[in-house]
């Protein structure tokens, strides 16, 4: 192992005060940088849960629609239209709206109905751990999910509940269909959504296509949208990513994640270029005597950015596994935090690209370096 | 009559800027030739130091050359300088300056290190220096667990290691006892005999010269007398 390895590593541990408070400031950094990223990722999923969970080629909507939850509403005179074109083989109507839920104990809280026609799939409710899905075509059926029985005021199967003065009674229950905006999803034929949210029995909120075998989507795309005016046609990627969009930084809620895992990597940096700076500092008599026995810069400064690496791997290992807790503590919550592998690779270069620039204090300290004094030290 | 290893001619030096100016060399010429120890002395802000740092390539003369092995160093940047120095020049510091935290044959190994030379070769080649200088025993002691002379002798060793032209020692002795003082002036007196390098030592002690074969003495940034000593033989 070439000596400036242990030169670095045994300078690292010299001080274990130092290093200790270099590591500490590394895996605060990370795991606030973590959070942040796993949050930006979890909310990104679970805004397009609903459109990740559907089978369709196409969503029709109304044109401007930002977001799944967006309750604007198309008339099914464009469902015929869309019947009418080569190549689509269904299209499912899906109505979507807020309601109030009469709680037992007669106060209300929201909740966001979802329709769909039960024989033609369309939306439905998926990880049912109680009841079937043929079960929502019983008069008042409906489905929640089990993390919002509290919330709803029920106790799990058979409870009834209103919803508009409606008697509904819950048929099946479901296992992590979860709002981010904590609105608790509820799933029923889509006649009786239409009845819960008002919505005329001529309208609907989307209409899901389904192409027939072999039929081209872009080419199906292209003639829906020349014989259906005031709609976008989306692929489930484009809906996702649209409602992504809108959701992240169209409501500011993704600038404020980058900030905070910006404001992550300057504390980051910040503490670790002040460390490596009064390491170098406390060592720059060793650095000078290096300087004077003939040594290069280059070879001074990889020292130096070896133990800005040993911190970003010591200070990421830790940080990794905090992050991992975090995670799995989460999992459960209406916003989990998400960590990719592609995350982990992502926060691991971004810790040695912060320890390795946060170096730059200390190299340029030790570019003045003037070996002659090693005459007078 | 052999060339010299490292030779200055005609330097100068001014030291600081503007009202603090000093000029602490002011036109000196020495050659320092293989094989040879020479003692450079003179009393304090004489430009002993000075002229070590300059022929050490540590310092650029203002005025004047320096010649390693007969190549010029004018043109050379801080970068080439550095190379001269890890090429041709040994150095042995008052405060010996090892590093704390590494081994007596890795502060050894250090010199070699950067120079680029691969671990195993540099490894042995330390231990073979440490040897020299009585210290095969101590190789993995580290600097705290030395005593003055022999941490003295593990920097003759970093000096020795890479084989260069000269050895520049500045009051080596300085910091230590007369028996240990004695041993270290014994080992370099040794390397300018047996292996035929040359030795510049500052100093100030007159008990090192028995062991020089020259003694230049320096005075207000000039030499003011040169005399060929008879060096004691080992």
């Amino acid at each position: 192992m070439p000596l400036f390895i242990t030169l670095a590593f045994r300078n690292f541990f010299h001080d274990r005060l130092r290093f200790i408070a270099t590591v500490i400031g590394i895996v605060f950094s990370i795991v606030l940088v973590t959070v942040q990223m796993g949050l930006y990722l979890g909310f990104g999923r679970t805004v397009t849960t609903m459109i990740d969970h559907v089978s369709a080629d196409l969503w029709i909507m109304p044109h401007g629609t930002k977001c799944f939850e967006d309750p604007s509403l198309l008339d099914a005179s464009k469902r015929d239209r869309a019947l009418s074109i080569n190549g689509v083989a269904a299209a499912i109507p899906v109505v979507i709206g807020f309601a109030d839920w009469r709680l037992p104990n007669g106060g209300t809280t929201p909740v966001f109905i979802i329709g769909s026609d039960l024989r033609s799939g369309g939306l439905l409710p998926w990880d049912l751990v109680e009841g079937r899905i043929e079960a929502l075509s019983i008069p008042r059926a409906v489905a929640v999910d089990r993390s919002y029985f509290d919330r709803l005021g029920i106790s799990g199967m058979g409870a009834t509940a209103e919803i508009r003065q409606h008697l509904v009674r819950v048929t099946a229950v479901t296992n992590g269909i979860r709002s981010f905006t904590t609105t608790p999803y509820v799933f029923m034929d889509i006649n009786r959504a239409r009845a819960h949210t008002g919505v005329a029995a001529d309208k609907a909120s989307y209409f899901l296509i389904r192409l027939s075998p072999g039929a081209d989507r872009n080419h199906v795309r292209g003639q829906l949208l020349s014989y259906i005016s005031n709609v976008d046609i989306l692929t489930p990627a484009e809906f996702a990513e649209r409602s992504r969009i809108f959701w992240l930084f169209g409501t500011g809620a993704g600038a404020a994640l980058f900030a905070g895992a910006l404001l992550g990597v300057i504390v980051g940096t910040v503490i670790v270029a002040q460390t490596l700076y009064s390491s170098t500092k406390e060592h720059i008599n060793e650095f000078a005597t290096l300087r004077a026995i003939g040594s290069s810069r280059e070879y001074i400064y990889k020292v130096i950015v070896c133990q800005a690496i040993f911190s970003a791997i010591i200070g990421f290992f830790f940080a990794a596994l905090i992050g991992t807790v975090i995670v799995e503590l989460t999992a459960a919550t209406a916003l989990p935090i998400i960590m990719t592998p592609e995350l982990i690779v992502g926060l691991f270069l971004l810790t040695v690209v912060m320890c390795v620039a946060s170096a730059i204090a200390a190299i340029v300290q030790v570019i003045r370096i003037d070996p002659a004094t090693v005459f007078t030290r | 009559m052999t060339e010299p290893v490292v030779e200055a001619v005609n330097v100068a030096k001014v030291l600081g800027s503007g009202a603090a100016q000093v000029a602490a060399l002011k036109g000196v010429s020495l050659a320092l030739k293989g094989g040879e120890l020479t003692l450079l002395m003179g009393p304090s802000g004489s430009g002993k130091t000075t002229l070590l740092s300059i022929l050490g390539c540590i310092l650029t003369p203002t005025e004047g050359t320096v010649l390693i092995r007969g190549h010029a160093t004018d043109s050379a940047d801080t970068e080439g300088l550095a190379l001269l120095r890890r090429e041709h020049i040994g150095f042995v510091f008052q405060s010996f300056h090892l590093f704390p935290t590494l081994s007596a044959a890795d502060n050894v190994r250090l010199a070699l290190d950067v120079r680029g030379e691969p671990a195993r070769s540099a490894k042995a080649r330390s231990r073979e220096a440490l040897a020299k200088v009585g210290l095969s025993h101590k190789t993995s002691a580290f600097p705290r667990e030395l005593s003055g002379g022999e941490q003295q002798r593990v920097a003759i060793a970093r000096a020795i290691v890479g084989n260069p032209s000269i050895i520049l020692a500045d009051e080596p002795t300085a910091a230590l006892d007369g028996e240990n003082g004695q041993a270290i002036m014994t080992i370099l007196a040794g390397i300018a005999k047996e292996q035929g390098r040359g030795v510049l030592i500052v100093t100030h002690d007159p008990r090192l010269l028995p062991f020089a074969d020259r003694v230049v003495h320096i005075e207000d940034g000039l030499i003011v007398s040169e005399k060929r000593g008879g060096a004691k033989r080992q």
